[in-house]
């Protein structure tokens, strides 16, 4: 097996030094009724290349996004990564070193982390970003857990403009932590959200996403000040994480914790995994932070180094009574963002967010013009709703035999909920092209 | 002599230079080279990308336009590659050099994976997409779930966990949901975990609501059974035991405890870290375990990647698989199917106790341990858990005079010593460990586990040759007897060669700098 | 002259008149090592003989203190919460935690004085 140095001269050799006739003297502790001599029910080994055809055969099965005119947002996003982004984090040194528990010969991973960390703290507008989430949905949950601890309340109230997938998350944290959850209805781009009326003195916080679920944008600050009023907190959940090149962040609207959902930038699609969950928040709540969290410092030399730093926080120390459980994380994606981030920079950043709109602004327009769609959105950045004259789910079936992936019918992730039958959530970025957006419009014109 | 070299290049070695240490004008040190914060490159005007302003349009944000500066430094991108190339050159990483990292499983990842996992099919599909246009997505699923299930012999997985802290609360929540369903959620409070447990564990089950309760080890490193046994009762929701156990042992009384716990009325939780020692070879189905987490990132080789991401799928015995969280793919005569709503779970006859995550897992890490699994096949696998075993009895054999040993072997993929041939010395487990840097290797597992007084946990995995652990066991050996002959600086000032020496964790600790901010402007006159 | 008592984790506690001064003893301090953290109670809050007072942690530990007597906190150490060496550089002095109005002063006949004490850490060495 080309993965395993050992002959069996060698292993011969090793059993002598140990003193043992035999590898099975060595599991001689597992309970006789559980050895196994045989092998499992599965295939023998293979080499790369039937491996390869194996799994290419799998992945032909599928429409890559990259194939067809794609809009599918909705919590994930196709956007450009950069050649060089993918050749670094493949670098040897990045991608297999452990978590930087021996900092002298991790300096790498912790300085990159320390830039992630600010990077993530700049664009939210907050003070301080933790070392990564395993994504946006379980970083939401936390946050909730977190507010519960800060404000020794426990009670959240989630907003109808977050995801559905993120609420269900939220809400199985808090039914088995046996938190009280008070979720509001989807809240349609084309209506007004009163969440300041389920705020009372038992809230601990209230998550709000912007962009919407349904991509509007909403003004935060009128929620903080009404939650601040009662001693709750606001979490703002942002999903699309390019949106904050061009939007006003959460921090600059009053929000105490903002969680996001890093894999636009530096990270592809990948069915779903592995993203990165950012989360970021004001500085007097650093202590009760979930997860990992890189700081500065001088080694024995005074030169300028990195540690993992507050980890009493954390459950290799403070076990039952740690803020998390969370161990591993997102350190590779986290490196894809920095990276990334760092090719975009102030200009870049912001540049490519203006052209996310255009292209969201500019196909919006167009699919306006289809008979029978209404574009529902007041304020939206690269995604938006239509509602259509027949169930999406259908439309979207329809339009995929066509050869065009466009969107997510809102039915897909709350069914059942007669309001949004006929909604359709359709995201465009850099990557559509002018010819892609005709084609959509023109498919689209026939399906209806 | 036309074309002669007139100017004298000498050729030879200097034999009478000064050596030995000197400080250099830029701090580098030939190849190791220093290397500022992004923030500190910040060129205004550079950029690492090329994209044109967007025609002009009619702005749909609202009153939301972002205003001002968001600070983030402006770099080309030769700088930006030069930055992170340098950044990764002051990282250890096992394709350099061994990582003994014990309980972490630090082996060989291989790049088969990594190709795999950049197929336009796998790596550019989302998970939304219409069901009909991802079917070898979800049969790759379904391929990587029937994988887990042989080998596990057991009925019931779940994909979607993100790593393994997440799949132990998968697994816990799964118990719990199965004891609400049976009416005795209210009556069972206790949650037995042994004091060798990892740190997730007990936070795992404080998450839920559990009282923790520690189980003591006997002398030999394992689960005291009578202690365990007086703990039982009528209160108690699961035991969450590690098998290989966290000293690096088989817990050889496991069927009886399963046994127990389940006469109590309870479930066995079992932490599958230490898979990779029985792959293969033993099946946790046929031990009594009702749901074990896998970390995909241990047993099956995803790459780390300097802190994840990892996955850690569950597990699941016949009592607990209907209560398996969303999303699950089933197969039918249409193809595969997603199932991720609770109406369609419904319609499916299952009770999924909710939804970890959004979407479907890491889909990244089940292609590579899928790749993984189907190179190794049956026959490599089993060979997996031999050779891990092998390899750490082998360091135990070598090194128990040298070092000292806390229990008696055979161990299984991990061998464990304790403090005690340091006694005397000054120096400390930490000294030892940051002294094997020096020597260029990654410091194994320190003070952990717990029951042990000093702890050095060493893993070396079945991806080392026997020269490479030849090599490792004299060095263990050279610092041994170093440390025994007083040569006490070669340790407690260790590492004097990395990139960085011992870093001031105290300060860093009671004045937090977590983010690099600029610096203060000059007073503006007025 | 104030009397000074200890209990087997390590708090101690001084009186004088009905104000008990609660902090670490200077072998909890060293057992530690460098003092990070410390997390105080509210003044005016009640605080039960045994339960945590507060937390004191290290960049490798963290732990609960006890209050070895039951009242309310009428004062706390801002002192260490912005400098929380000073609790390894005078833990039976400046660097004391907690001040309660004690409400039940028969408690402390339940613990160790000084001589008892020392003679408890000699037997954990």
């Amino acid at each position: 097996m080309r993965y395993l140095p050992l002959t069996e001269t060698d292993r011969r050799e090793m059993l002598g030094v140990i003193g043992a006739k035999s590898v099975d003297e060595l599991f001689r502790d597992v309970p006789e009724s559980a050895r196994r001599d045989g092998l499992v029910d599965l295939p023998r080994r293979k080499g790369e290349l039937d491996v390869e055809r194996a799994l290419g055969r799998m992945a032909a099965k599928n429409v890559a996004a990259g194939s067809v005119p794609f809009f599918v947002g909705a919590g994930a996003y196709r956007h450009h990564v950069p050649a060089s982004v993918d050749h670094l984090i493949q670098r040897s040194e990045f991608l297999t070193s452990y978590t930087p528990y021996q900092p002298e010969i991790t300096q790498g991973t912790l300085q990159y982390l320390f830039e992630f960390q600010t990077q993530v703290a700049m664009i939210t507008g907050m003070d301080v970003a933790n070392a990564s989430m395993y994504d946006g949905s379980t970083g939401c949950g936390e946050a909730v857990l977190m507010a519960h601890r800060v404000t020794k309340r426990r009670k959240a109230v989630l907003s109808g403009t977050l995801h559905p997938q993120y609420a269900s998350v939220v809400k199985n944290l808090s039914d088995f932590a046996d938190y009280e959850l008070e979720i509001l209805p989807p809240a349609l781009p084309d209506t007004i959200e009163d969440v300041a009326a389920h705020i009372d003195d038992k809230t601990s916080c209230v998550v709000v996403q912007t962009p919407g679920f349904f991509g509007e944008l909403h003004d935060l600050r009128a929620i903080a000040e009404a939650a601040h009023a009662k001693g709750a907190l606001l979490i703002a959940v942002v999903p699309e994480i390019m949106s904050l090149g061009a939007v006003t962040p959460p921090g600059e609207m009053g929000a105490d914790i903002v969680v996001g959902e890093g894999q636009s930038i530096g990270n592809g699609l990948n069915f779903g995994g592995p993203y990165v969950g950012l989360f970021a928040t004001r500085e007097k709540y650093v202590r009760q932070m979930p997860g990992r969290l890189c700081g500065e410092t001088v080694d024995a030399d005074g030169n300028r180094g990195f540690v993992l730093t507050l980890s009493t926080r954390e459950q290799h120390i403070r076990r039952e009574k740690a803020t998390s459980n969370i161990c591993t994380n997102s350190g590779l994606c986290c490196l894809a963002f920095t990276i990334h981030m760092s090719l975009l920079g102030e200009e870049g950043y912001k540049r490519l967010a203006r052209i996310n709109h255009a292209a969201a602004v500019s196909l919006a327009e167009r699919l306006a013009k289809v008979p029978g769609v209404e574009i529902l959105n007041q304020a939206f950045f690269n995604e938006f709703t239509m509602r259509l004259p027949k169930p999406a789910a259908e439309v979207v079936d329809a339009l995929a035999e066509k050869g065009v992936l466009g969107g997510v019918p809102a039915s897909r992730l709350l069914p059942g909920v007669k309001e949004v039958e006929d909604l359709l959530i359709v995201a465009s970025t850099e990557i559509n092209t002018d010819a892609d957006r005709a084609a959509y419009g023109a498919a689209l014109k026939e399906v209806l | 002599m036309s074309g002669m070299n007139r100017q004298g290049r000498p050729s030879s070695i200097d034999n009478t230079a000064h050596g030995g240490t000197h400080s250099t004008f830029t701090g580098n040190k030939a190849l190791e080279l220093e290397e500022p914060l992004l923030f500190e490159l910040d060129n205004p005007g550079a950029c690492g990308v090329d994209f044109d302003e967007p025609e002009p349009f009619t702005s749909r944000l609202g009153s939301f336009e972002r205003q001002g500066r968001i600070g983030l430094a402006s770099v080309s991108e030769p700088e930006v590659v030069r930055h992170f190339v340098r950044l990764s050159s002051k990282n250890y990483s096992i394709d350099a050099g061994l990582y003994p990292l014990g309980s972490c499983t630090m082996k060989h990842n291989p790049r088969l994976n990594e190709k795999m996992a950049r197929l336009p099919g796998i790596g550019d599909v989302h998970p939304l997409q219409p069901q009909q246009t991802v079917q070898g997505a979800l049969e790759l699923m379904s391929e990587l779930a029937h994988w887990l299930k042989e080998l596990t012999g057991m009925p019931g997985v779940a994909l979607s966990p993100k790593a393994g802290a997440h799949g132990e609360l998968c697994g816990m929540m799964a118990i719990r949901a199965a004891l609400t369903a049976r009416g005795e959620d209210d009556q069972r409070s206790r949650v037995l975990v042994p004091e060798s447990a990892h740190g997730t564990n007990p936070a795992t089950a404080a998450l839920l609501g559990y009282k923790v309760d520690a189980i003591p080890a006997t002398k030999d490193g394992r689960v005291d059974l009578e202690a365990f046994k007086a703990k039982l009762g009528p209160d108690v929701a699961a035991i969450m035991l590690t098998n290989p156990n966290t000293c690096g042992l088989f817990e050889r009384d496991i069927v009886e405890i399963a046994d127990a716990v389940h006469e109590a009325g309870a479930y066995f939780y079992c932490d599958g870290a230490n898979f990779n020692a029985i792959v293969g070879r033993v099946r946790p189905g046929d031990l009594g375990v009702d749901a074990m987490h896998i970390n995909l990132h241990k047993t099956f080789s995803t790459p780390h990647g300097g802190g994840g991401p990892g996955a850690g799928p569950v597990v699941f015995s016949e009592a607990l698989a209907p209560f398996a969280p969303l999303p699950y793919v089933v197969s039918g005569k249409d193809g595969f199917r997603i199932v991720e709503t609770e109406e369609a779970a419904k319609a499916d006859g299952t009770q999924p106790f909710g939804r970890m995550t959004a979407f479907h897992g890491q889909m990244g890490m089940f292609v590579r341990a899928l790749a993984y699994m189907m190179s190794h096949g049956s026959d490599g696998l089993r060979q997996v858990a031999e050779d891990a075993v092998l390899n750490a009895n082998y360091v135990l054999a070598s090194l128990k005079d040298d070092m000292s040993a806390p229990f008696e072997g055979p161990c299984m993929h991990e061998a464990l010593f304790d403090d005690r041939f340091l006694k005397g010395t000054g120096v400390e487990t930490l000294d030892f460990a940051k002294a094997m840097i020096d020597e260029g290797y990654h410091p194994m597992t320190m003070y952990f586990p717990l029951v042990v007084h000093g702890a050095l946990l060493i893993e070396p995995t079945e991806t080392e040759s026997k020269q490479s652990i030849d090599l490792f066991i004299a060095t263990l050996k050279d610092l041994a007897r170093a440390a025994k002959s007083n040569d006490k600086d070669r340790f407690t000032g260790a590492p004097y060669m990395s990139p960085r020496r011992r870093l001031d964790e105290t300060a860093a600790a009671r004045k937090p700098v977590l983010r690099w901010a600029p610096p203060m402007p000059a007073q503006a006159a007025e | 002259m104030s009397d000074i008592r200890f209990t087997d984790q390590h708090e101690w506690v001084r009186v004088d008149g009905d104000i008990a001064t609660i902090g670490i003893t200077d072998y909890a301090q060293e057992q530690l090592g460098d003092v990070v953290f410390v997390e105080l109670p509210e003044v005016g809050k009640d605080i039960a003989a045994g339960d945590e007072a507060a937390v004191v942690e290290s960049v490798k530990a963290a732990s609960e203190v006890y209050s070895p007597v039951s009242g309310e906190v009428v004062d706390v150490n801002g002192d260490i919460e912005a400098t929380p060496a000073g609790v390894n550089e005078d833990a039976m002095g400046d660097g004391w935690f907690v001040k309660l109005r004690l409400s039940n002063p028969a408690e402390l006949d339940k613990l160790m004085d000084e001589a008892a004490y020392a003679e408890f850490v000699e037997g954990l060495q």
